[in-house]
């Protein structure tokens, strides 16, 4: 694959809507969806409204590991250290320090940025097969520090927040967060957030600069990039995005546990981005979902659910290697990316 | 072979519109097909959400066999005020993330009256605030204390089930004045090991005893020779509580270091439930100790109530599965559904519950409960119920291993398991 050059962006003047909007009918799709969306909550049952909620949460986790593993090409197995820092540093000082949670999350969100960025420094002085093992130790380690400061963490029994932890004020006006309106509607204003800050991203020069490192990094340093600082930006805003989606899930369900920085969350990620198509916008959204639903209507079918979702992803590897989304625009829309 | 591949015309916009609804319709329609079916007022529903899968798969699978058995009882006897009661079971793949998921499709989906089942502690902590904002009754087979030290919300009982904080308690007299009062604590190194390791180290010192060791094993750990030399000479009873599947491993090198000349040694059966006591890897442990809610093994003093309910779960005499002998039940904690669900249908039964207009009148009911008598419902035996921190006390059993089988050597009073109470749930607004 080649690095598309056919969707330069028109000549028009620095800072122009032209000139940020690069790729407009996927800007289009974007806002359609988050529409779309937003609709859902009228017309899906109660139930598929708290799961779309819950699939929402976990697709800014899968936007996040998208940004390293979809559009600079560094295959993580360790995005679940990220989502737990997130996680615990907002449910920890909501929990300890009683902050609001706005404050948490950004907390949270902080913690996870500053984390992602001392441990893309280490990481990144490796590649391919070692930087997948060195991702993977690093998050093991970072498991096994949930377990280890137990006492303050809660282990893997986990914290339960507060109940008074569980509401907040926004401008006058009282959120709280048990009801599955809000839940609904918070969950969904932040995905969009990051759906929209990931569009400039992926879509603006930076996004281009990702993908020239994925495609040819010796060729991107012979035109004079730093490819370090590249794939280190490219890590620091992945494990950012993946702890802001920690962060929004304690917060959210009101409890920490260990459970969430282990090695299966970081696969999670993982085959949510592979089965919806990595190096696309909405792929991590559309894979979420679908492996979500699966995962639910199966469970409640057959105890071998997990040995079907399998079965499935060995086929969608084989025939659609590129995900559901990265299949149609290879085949159908381009600009699907 | 014939090429599956779509080529570009095959691929329309409309084409994939098409798909991506069918495929949407498909995924969501059970919801809300299933969701229309439920109703109200025409059978009591009651959500099971059981470890099918992952670590607690063994316990899950025991639990569901437990409460169909219950269930059936139940409905021959005209069911829960006259209303046929129906078990809805999800797995929760002992993960606390599905934890919460279940238990929100058990409310906004299955539309159920309660849901019970939960055992793994992390999976618990994870589910029962979600349970509280959900307005939905949640029942726990679980040992954890973080019910009975306030963590969780009024909608959370545990009806059954003593805590750790209460078994650990209760035995520590008779491991001190038995066994020695020199203790060495091996355990696993995340929170269900400090649960064990903060309760047993008060009870211990509150006995005159000390505790010379204390050895945490990371529970990633597959070899456990290099922790062995920490054991002191001095130790006159082990206190181990390893769980996992490396426990077989721990065991059978935990008795190639000590040799014959071995202290005590005091397990919880929690390590082996599920596995069976006279395979060559256990002989080791022939003459040491387990804890055990509810004998494993028929013994000589076996209650009738006991009898009855082995027989109607299916378990013989060794604990194990009438239909294979190798299939070993979670004897020790399984009980817990079936009491569990008779618990709920005596709240339910107290309120005249008819549906979720009577659901705080249930809860409310529960709280009023002070105690089940032993008998064919609480086979495990009776209990004081305590309503204010929802949780319940009940005898609990020390076994030996003789001739490859836990035989009962002492058995407390339920006044052994209590503790003043943390907290008051009634003080707490539904």
């Amino acid at each position: 694959m080649s690095l598309d050059t056919t969707q330069a962006p028109p000549e028009t003047g620095r800072g122009s809507p032209a000139r940020l909007i690069h790729n407009g009918r996927l800007f289009a799709l974007v806002l359609a969806t988050i529409a779309g969306l937003f609709a859902l909550q009228f017309v899906l049952s109660d139930y598929l409204v708290l799961a779309v909620t819950r699939i929402l949460i976990m697709a800014v986790f899968a936007m996040g590991y998208n940004m390293l593993m979809g559009y600079t090409g560094l295959l993580s197995l360790g995005h679940a250290m990220f989502f737990g820092a997130g996680l615990y540093a907002a449910g920890l000082s909501s929990y300890y320090w009683g902050t609001s949670l706005p404050v948490s999350f950004l907390i949270g969100i902080l913690a996870s940025l500053a984390f992602s960025f001392v441990i893309g420094l280490l990481a990144l002085r490796t590649q391919g097969v070692s930087f997948m093992i060195v991702t993977l130790m690093f998050a093991q380690a970072a498991y096994l520090a949930t377990l280890y400061f137990s006492r303050v963490t809660g282990g893997d029994q986990g914290l339960t927040l507060p109940t008074d932890a569980r509401s907040f004020s926004l401008f006058g006006a009282a959120m709280d967060m048990t009801s599955d309106t809000v839940r609904f509607n918070l969950a969904l204003a932040i995905f969009a957030a990051v759906l929209v800050a990931m569009y400039f991203v992926t879509q603006g020069p930076l996004g281009r600069l990702f993908a020239a490192v994925r495609e040819n990094e010796p060729r991107t340093q012979m035109l004079g990039f730093d490819t370090y600082r590249v794939r280190l930006a490219a890590f620091t805003i992945s494990g950012t995005i993946s702890g802001l989606a920690g962060a929004l899930y304690g917060l959210v369900f009101g409890y920490i546990g260990s459970a969430f920085a282990g090695f299966h969350y970081s696969i999670e990620a993982l085959l949510f981005t592979l089965v919806g198509g990595p190096g696309t916008l909405l792929g991590p959204l559309l894979g979420t979902a679908v492996m979500t639903m699966l995962i639910d209507r199966l469970s409640g079918i057959t105890t071998a659910y997990l040995m079907i979702v399998g079965v499935i992803l060995i086929l969608v590897n084989r025939w659609f290697p590129k995900g559901i989304l990265g299949t149609i625009r290879e085949r159908a829309l381009p600009w699907l990316k | 072979m014939k090429k599956l591949h779509m080529n570009n015309s095959g691929l329309t916009r409309r084409r994939l519109l098409r798909s991506a609804a069918s495929a949407g319709v498909v995924l969501a329609a059970p919801g809300l097909i299933r969701g229309a079916q439920a109703q109200a007022g025409d059978a009591i529903r009651l959500g099971a959400p059981f470890h099918r899968t992952g670590i607690g798969a063994s316990y899950g699978r025991w639990y569901e066999r437990t409460a169909n058995a219950a269930l059936k009882i139940i409905n021959e006897g005209g069911g829960i005020n006259g209303l046929p009661v129906e078990m809805i079971v999800e797995d929760d793949g002992t993960d606390p993330k599905r934890g919460v998921e279940v238990m929100e499709k058990f409310a906004a989906e299955h539309k159920v009256d309660a849901v019970f089942g939960h055992l793994f502690s992390h999976v618990v902590a994870a589910t029962a605030p979600r349970a509280g904002e959900l307005k939905m009754p949640y029942f726990l087979c679980s040992e954890a204390h973080t019910l009975a030290s306030g963590a969780f919300n009024r909608y959370c009982f545990q009806p059954s089930i003593t805590d750790v904080k209460s078994q650990v308690s209760s035995m520590a007299p008779w491991i001190s004045s038995n066994l020695g009062k020199k203790v060495t604590l091996i355990y696993p190194d995340f929170n269900f090991g400090y649960d064990h390791r903060d309760n047993m180290t008060a009870a211990i010192k509150a006995q005159g005893g000390e505790i010379v060791a204390d050895i945490a094993i990371p529970p990633t750990e597959t070899s456990f020779t290099r922790y062995m030399p920490r054991i002191p000479f001095n130790t006159d009873v082990i206190y181990h509580v390893m769980v996992g599947p490396a426990v077989l491993t721990f065991v059978k090198e935990l008795g190639e270091h000590l040799g014959r000349n071995r202290p005590e040694i005091f397990g919880f059966i929690d390590s082996l439930e599920a596995v069976d006591m006279e395979i060559p890897q256990l002989e080791f442990l022939e003459g040491t100790y387990f804890w055990e809610a509810m004998p494993r093994y028929a013994q000589e003093t076996q209650s009738e109530a006991d009898q009855a309910f082995r027989a109607a779960v299916g378990v013989d005499d060794r604990g194990a599965s009438l239909d294979d002998p190798k299939d070993i039940s979670t004897y020790a904690h399984m009980f817990s559904v079936w009491e569990t669900l008779f618990a709920i249908k005596q709240a339910m039964e107290m309120a005249d519950y008819r549906g979720p207009e009577q659901k705080i009148a249930m809860m409310e009911a529960m709280e009023s409960i002070s105690g089940f008598e032993e008998g064919a419902a609480f086979p495990q035996g009776d209990k004081i119920f305590n309503g204010k921190t929802h949780q319940s006390f009940g005898h609990q059993n020390i076994s030996q291993v003789t001739e490859g089988k836990l035989k009962v050597v002492h058995r407390t009073s339920i006044e052994d398991t209590l503790y003043p109470d943390e907290t008051d749930y009634t003080q707490m607004s539904f």
